[in-house]
């Protein structure tokens, strides 16, 4: 846009202002390069930056979508250019701090790390599936990025159970643990479904809205009944 | 609708040796590409043979060996190349088929969320029309999310208390429970309907038991919530035989014959109606009876450690020198 008002303004092009162009009819557009024809430069060049460069430009990009994960607009960012970085990080730190038990003790204190692990991926597999056959035109990945970056709210509201639960463990704080869970838990799934449901067709919205409300209902209810040993 | 007419797409997934051929004839255009490869392999596999036929005859009036083995290094080059390319078609051809398993089960979740509340509520009212086959949905998105249901109920009644919840083990025997039940009993019905001549298919009976967890459902979840057990019992009776009612007058329409009629569902109403009760009791002992061995200190009412035998024996001593002291 700015080039256009510097070649109507004067300087080399003013010649070609008499042309076909009155001037009270607004040139619009963008004149911008494509972004794609710089791609394959880019990649080639990234082999040479610093480590610190390629690091600290993937934990914005995965910043980034923590931002929008909490303030869900409804914006394709999250859905352009998907990783599964964000996921594994937030997966891993749940299952972490869902572990409980010390391992001295004969029984453990809850879920293995496994168990949550596997619960979270496979719940995230099955629901995607489930979009793509009740006709979604999201990608497989794309799906999984969603269903995990909106799993931020429940592993916040788990840090948040665990700091009431070092403070006190009666009733209040049952309460007040109820509380903070079902909000996030309302909030996940509020997120996921501004960015799943408009990728299917406009009737069938509830349809896929529904396994995503389970999944997260059951790691709310893993995060609930969570109690340290 | 749904079983039959997949047939055939399927046979023609069954890639057998001459990968080459299926390719050619299947309708997706994603295939295109391999097509060209197809078309190139075809020539190659010409022009091979033609430089065979050129080099055997080339072969007796020069010399032999140096070119033999230019032809033979010739050969071993396309032959490698020709392996090479084999095996990457039955890579891609193994994964599009993988990919077309997915496209199978399409058909199955095209549906439209006011059929899906339709269809629930009409797998608890029976049907009263026996003499004609009743028709059956063939849908798998309804039965999968309430399986699904059911799990996170069984998962929900057990509720947060004093004593601590090792939710580990419930999450995997929850799962394995209700999709062991969908799935086992399914087969099992299908399995008897096939030699009772009944006229259903496997798709069909899952989606039909799927739908009668409707009632299970419903019946956990009003019961984990108010513990009272004769209220479970009037609910076990109206709408789990509710339920059981519509899928037996399913099975009954379409089977032809008073006895297996009666063994076809038979089977399935006490199946049926004994999962319910499992789930109410048994499953719960379940539970209970973990999360007793893993409460330590908290001795529940019925003990599950060995008792000492000399408190045991001297109190029968006493209660029966009791008894004996009275008849006396």
């Amino acid at each position: 846009m700015a080039e256009a008002e510097e070649s109507r303004a004067g300087g080399v092009f003013a010649g070609l202002s008499d042309v076909s162009i009155s001037e009270d009819i607004p040139v619009e557009g963008e004149i911008t390069v494509p972004v794609g024809s710089h791609s394959p430069d880019e990649d080639y060049s990234t082999l040479d930056e610093p480590v610190k460069d390629t690091i600290m430009r993937d934990l914005k990009a995965v910043g980034k979508k923590f931002v929008h994960v909490m303030y869900p607009k409804k914006s394709s960012a999250l859905l352009r250019d998907w990783d599964l970085w964000g996921p594994l990080v937030l997966c891993v730190s749940l299952a972490l701090m869902l572990q409980g038990g010390s391992a001295d003790s004969k029984e453990d204190g809850g879920p293995q790390f496994a168990e949550v692990f596997v619960i979270i991926w496979f719940g995230a597999v099955v629901i995607t599936l489930n979009s793509k056959l009740l006709g979604g035109t999201i990608s497989f990945f794309q799906s999984l990025c969603v269903l995990g970056y909106c799993v931020l709210p429940l592993t916040v509201a788990m840090l948040v159970c665990r700091l009431v639960l070092l403070a006190s463990s009666g009733t209040v704080s049952f309460i007040v643990r109820l509380v903070v869970v079902m909000a996030m838990f309302g909030w996940s799934t509020l997120a996921s479904t501004a960015f799943l449901a408009d990728s299917q067709p406009p009737n069938r919205k509830a349809l896929v809205v529904y396994p995503i409300f389970l999944f997260y209902f059951i790691i709310s209810w893993m995060i609930l009944t969570f109690t340290p040993q | 609708m749904a079983g039959a007419e997949w047939g055939g797409f399927e046979d023609n997934l069954q890639g057998g040796g001459s990968a080459v051929i299926d390719m050619e004839n299947m309708d997706d255009t994603s295939g295109s590409s391999f097509e060209d490869m197809g078309e190139m392999h075809q020539r190659m596999k010409e022009e091979e043979e033609e430089d065979v036929d050129a080099e055997a005859a080339a072969v007796d009036e020069e010399d032999g060996e140096f070119l033999g083995m230019k032809g033979f290094k010739g050969q071993l080059g396309r032959q490698v190349a020709d392996q090479m390319w084999q095996a990457g078609k039955r890579q891609a051809s193994k994964a599009f088929s993988l990919y077309a398993n997915i496209d199978i089960l399409r058909p199955y979740f095209d549906v439209e969320p006011i059929q899906v509340r339709n269809r629930l509520l009409e797998s608890m009212i029976p049907m009263k029309m026996i003499n004609f086959p009743q028709k059956i949905a063939g849908e798998l998105y309804g039965p999968l999310m309430l399986v699904f249901t059911l799990v996170a109920i069984l998962l929900h009644g057990m509720k947060t208390s004093d004593t601590i919840i090792r939710e580990g083990t419930l999450m995997g025997t929850a799962i394995g429970t209700c999709f062991g039940y969908w799935l086992g009993v399914s087969s099992f019905i299908y399995f008897l309907a096939y030699l009772c001549n009944a006229q259903i298919t496997m798709v069909q009976m899952l989606s039909l038991l799927g739908y009668g967890l409707f009632g299970h459902c419903i019946t956990l979840f009003v019961t984990y919530n108010i513990h009272f057990h004769s209220l479970f019992y009037i609910f076990w009776l109206v709408i789990g035989g509710l339920s059981t009612l519509r899928m037996v007058a399913v099975l009954v329409s379409r089977t032809v014959g008073h006895t297996q009629r009666l063994i076809l569902c038979g089977t399935l109403a006490a199946l049926h109606m004994l999962f319910l009760l499992y789930l109410h009791f048994a499953y719960h002992k379940v539970v209970e009876g973990i999360l007793d061995t893993l409460e330590g200190p908290n001795v529940p009412p019925f003990q599950r450690v060995a008792r000492d035998i000399p408190v045991v024996a001297s109190a029968v001593l006493n209660t029966t020198a009791k008894a004996i002291a009275l008849t006396l």
